[in-house]
């Protein structure tokens, strides 16, 4: 759907952007990942052909990225706001009429899209006049409005409230569903792993790591598992095996939570046969790293290695 | 470019809708109309008749006083106390009282009055006595008054425009030099008033974190060049607006007041200038003209005497070219800061020519062909006000073409150069610029 190839974008002082390529499949969510100043905007805006990369190509649906695709992308920057004097309504309109579309079918799929968020009432209310959680639900709308092949989300849930947050997330979906390639960047690692299906993490203005969620997750594994049993008189300290390494344990209503390490080459069934042996087990599953997990150690990984 | 015509709607009716934009709108007009009607309307109240008692102990001037519009003279008979006292209760405007004088001619008098006696009846009664002692003086000394009456002599000197082709236009340098500094100072407030408006617009843009999602939509060159287009606009719709509302206005109060005399003769004159005078004719008229004396009709027709059509049309181009030029700096230097507290330190380089326009209006109206005013013309940054101020006393087609050759030129460069810092500075955040940086946005490849 969309690839970006070798991109280099230099700033006076400081290279921004070095050699990074990306690909974000068809009807994928796509999570661009990184620290702050990274360069995750400065790719996004690139993508949005609001900047002009130095080096390398962008290709949109196979074909080199043109100024009219913009009408295609629908772009929710980080930094965001409205006009403050101009009526809710109208802006909207202007904003949908930007994006190509007519007076008459902005004003309908408008419509539809107030209806459905519940603020129809503030067509004709002055954005200055409504909260913060109210602009980001306009400000959604006229992201979306127009119907884009291509959706780029930058921290969409900073500013809202949990309850808006899920229904933002059941609109994104919604339009996954609908055929939509959505671009997600964001800090916020849960909502990651809740909805993204490929990422890239972007550090010092490289690419560190991408791929499938699922992909990554197994490659970064640490052979470590959970196993719950019956808390036994018999201290688990004393009885591990020395290659297996205990990370750490809870005790809950006479059931015991223990995590534990083992050594790469070992089998998950060595554990098992071994606790199976020792308590009543009522528990085993494996710890996959959470993408909080990923995402700190790679970039800590990687700024050792810079310094 | 459809696009372009989108944001330009919006620019121009958000701006339009503004109330300020109306008050303007309406109060502008009425201001100028209120130059024109106000001493028109003046000039046709007639005062209430006013009686001055006369008492004249000398017997000289009571027959001299004769009643006018305004004023009833009165000769009175009775001893100088009572006439005093009673001139209260008689509800009389004023008494003159000219003492008996012994051995010279009277030349003093007293007036006495309940009010400050107005100036209008000082002047008269003053230029009355002087008269008559004048001519009891000739008299005495055997000179007959028609010998004098002969040597007065009144001179008018007409000017007279000629043309390369022989056309001959009578010339008033005064209205001129008025029209001249009137649009100057027209122009300068146009171009800053809506400049301002361009550069408050782009950091409004950026404060409201709007920017990005519009440039995401459409380049940000559309987007300058649709605000600046769109102020652009809303001032040529106030200018329209101010014209056609001040002659509605002033046309209306010429038909109220059209049985004044002044306006009758005017319209006369109004019909008679239709016509293309020739020299002898144009001096014939001016002839009769200073016959009849009238200031307010060699006003009207100096001010007819103005070429309105080239003046106005003058006025749109320099005003839109020469805004069109700044504007685009103004844009420029609203990308480049925060906040409006940041602009000083830019807006200095672009209101300097702007402001020495200005104060050198007064040197450019006493020379208006000289060389500084020349050279001032052709520069783009002072050209729209320095001609403007030019244009009333004629200037040649040829300077006034490559001026607005040039000043189109250096409206292309300027929008070119804004759009490379512009582009730049309004994704550019928490950052003081300098010129250094400005510099380095020029060369940036988007």
């Amino acid at each position: 759907m969309l690839r970006a190839t070798n991109i280099i974008k230099q700033f006076t002082g400081h290279l921004a952007l070095n050699n990074v390529s990306i690909a974000v499949p068809e009807g994928s969510i796509f999570g661009l990942l990184g620290p702050n100043g990274a360069g995750k905007t400065t790719l996004i805006r690139i993508i949005n052909r609001i900047t002009a990369q130095d080096e390398g190509e962008v290709l949109f649906d196979g074909r080199k990225l043109r100024q009219e695709d913009v009408s295609q992308i629908g772009y929710l920057p980080e930094e965001r706001g409205l006009y403050k004097k101009m009526k809710v309504g109208e802006q909207a309109i202007y904003l949908a009429q930007l994006k190509g579309m007519k007076k008459s079918e902005a004003l309908s799929k408008l419509r539809y899209w107030f209806e459905k968020f519940e603020i129809l009432g503030w067509w004709n209310k002055k954005v200055e006049e409504l909260s913060k959680g109210m602009q980001q639900k306009v400000q959604f709308i006229v992201t979306v409005v127009h119907e884009p092949k291509l959706l780029i989300f930058d921290e969409p849930f900073s500013g809202f409230d949990p309850i808006n947050v899920n229904l933002l997330k059941d609109e994104i979906l919604k339009l996954r569903e609908k055929g939509a390639t959505i671009i997600f960047s964001t800090h916020n690692m849960a909502s990651v792993e809740e909805l993204c299906n490929h990422i890239a993490l972007i550090n010092n203005s490289e690419k560190i790591l991408d791929g499938k969620v699922a992909d990554i997750k197994e490659n970064h594994k640490q052979n470590i598992f959970e196993i719950s049993y019956a808390t036994a008189i018999q201290q688990i300290e004393e009885i591990i095996p020395a290659d297996f390494s205990l990370i750490g344990s809870t005790k809950l209503n006479g059931h015991t939570k223990t995590k534990i390490s083992l050594p790469a080459d070992a089998s998950p069934n060595e554990l098992l046969k071994w606790a199976i042996h020792n308590f009543e087990v009522h528990g085993f599953t494996e710890i996959l790293p959470t993408m909080n997990d990923i995402f700190i150690s790679q970039v800590n990984q990687k700024n050792k290695g810079n310094e | 470019m459809n696009k372009i015509s989108i944001i330009i709607q919006r620019e121009y009716l958000s701006r339009v809708r503004k109330k300020s934009f109306i008050i303007m709108t309406i109060l502008g007009p009425i201001l100028m109309a209120s130059i024109w009607v106000i001493p028109l309307y003046l000039a046709n109240i007639s005062d209430d008749e006013k009686t001055v008692q006369i008492l004249d102990e000398t017997g000289i001037f009571v027959s001299k006083f004769k009643n006018t519009d305004q004023f009833t003279f009165t000769p009175i008979n009775i001893d100088f106390e009572t006439a005093k006292r009673n001139l209260d209760l008689s509800g009389n405007y004023a008494l003159l009282y000219i003492p008996k004088t012994q051995f010279s001619l009277p030349t003093s008098g007293i007036l006495y009055s309940g009010r400050q006696p107005s100036l209008d009846v000082k002047s008269l009664i003053k230029d009355v006595m002087k008269k008559e002692v004048e001519r009891l003086k000739l008299e005495a000394s055997e000179v007959d008054p028609a010998i004098l009456e002969s040597i007065k002599t009144g001179i008018t000197l007409n000017t007279i425009k000629i043309d390369a082709d022989g056309v001959e236009e009578k010339s008033f340098t005064e209205v001129s030099m008025v029209l001249g500094i009137f649009s100057g100072i027209l122009i300068y407030m146009f171009i800053f008033m809506f400049g301002a408006q361009v550069m408050r617009g782009v950091i409004e843009e950026k404060i409201s974190r709007i920017i990005e999602v519009i440039v995401s939509s459409v380049k940000p060159f559309q987007l300058m060049m649709g605000k600046i287009i769109g102020v652009a606009l809303v001032g040529l719709t106030q200018f329209l607006l101010w014209v056609f509302l001040t002659l509605g206005i002033v046309s209306v109060f010429s038909i109220v007041m059209s049985d004044g005399t002044t306006l009758t003769k005017s319209e006369t004159l109004f019909s008679e200038q239709g016509k293309v005078l020739d020299g002898k004719q144009l001096a014939d008229f001016s002839e009769k003209m200073s016959e009849k004396d009238d200031m307010s009709i060699q006003l009207l027709e100096a001010v007819r005497s103005i070429n309105y059509l080239e003046m106005i049309g003058a006025f749109i181009f320099f005003f839109l070219a020469g805004y069109l030029m700044y504007a685009a700096l103004f844009a420029a230097i609203g990308s480049a800061v925060d906040n409006e507290a940041d602009t000083q330190q830019f807006m200095l380089p672009i209101t300097i020519p702007l402001i020495l326009s200005l104060v050198m209006s007064q040197f450019i109206i006493s020379n208006p062909d000289g060389p500084v005013a020349f050279w001032l013309s052709m520069i783009p940054l002072t050209s729209p006000v320095i001609m403007m101020i030019r244009i009333p006393f004629g200037v040649p087609y040829t300077e006034l073409f490559a001026s607005m050759a040039i000043l189109i030129l250096a409206f292309l460069g300027a929008t070119w150069l804004a759009g490379k810092i512009y582009r730049t500075g309004i994704l550019m955040y928490g950052k003081k610029v300098s010129y250094r940086e400005l510099w380095k946005w020029l060369k940036y490849n988007q």
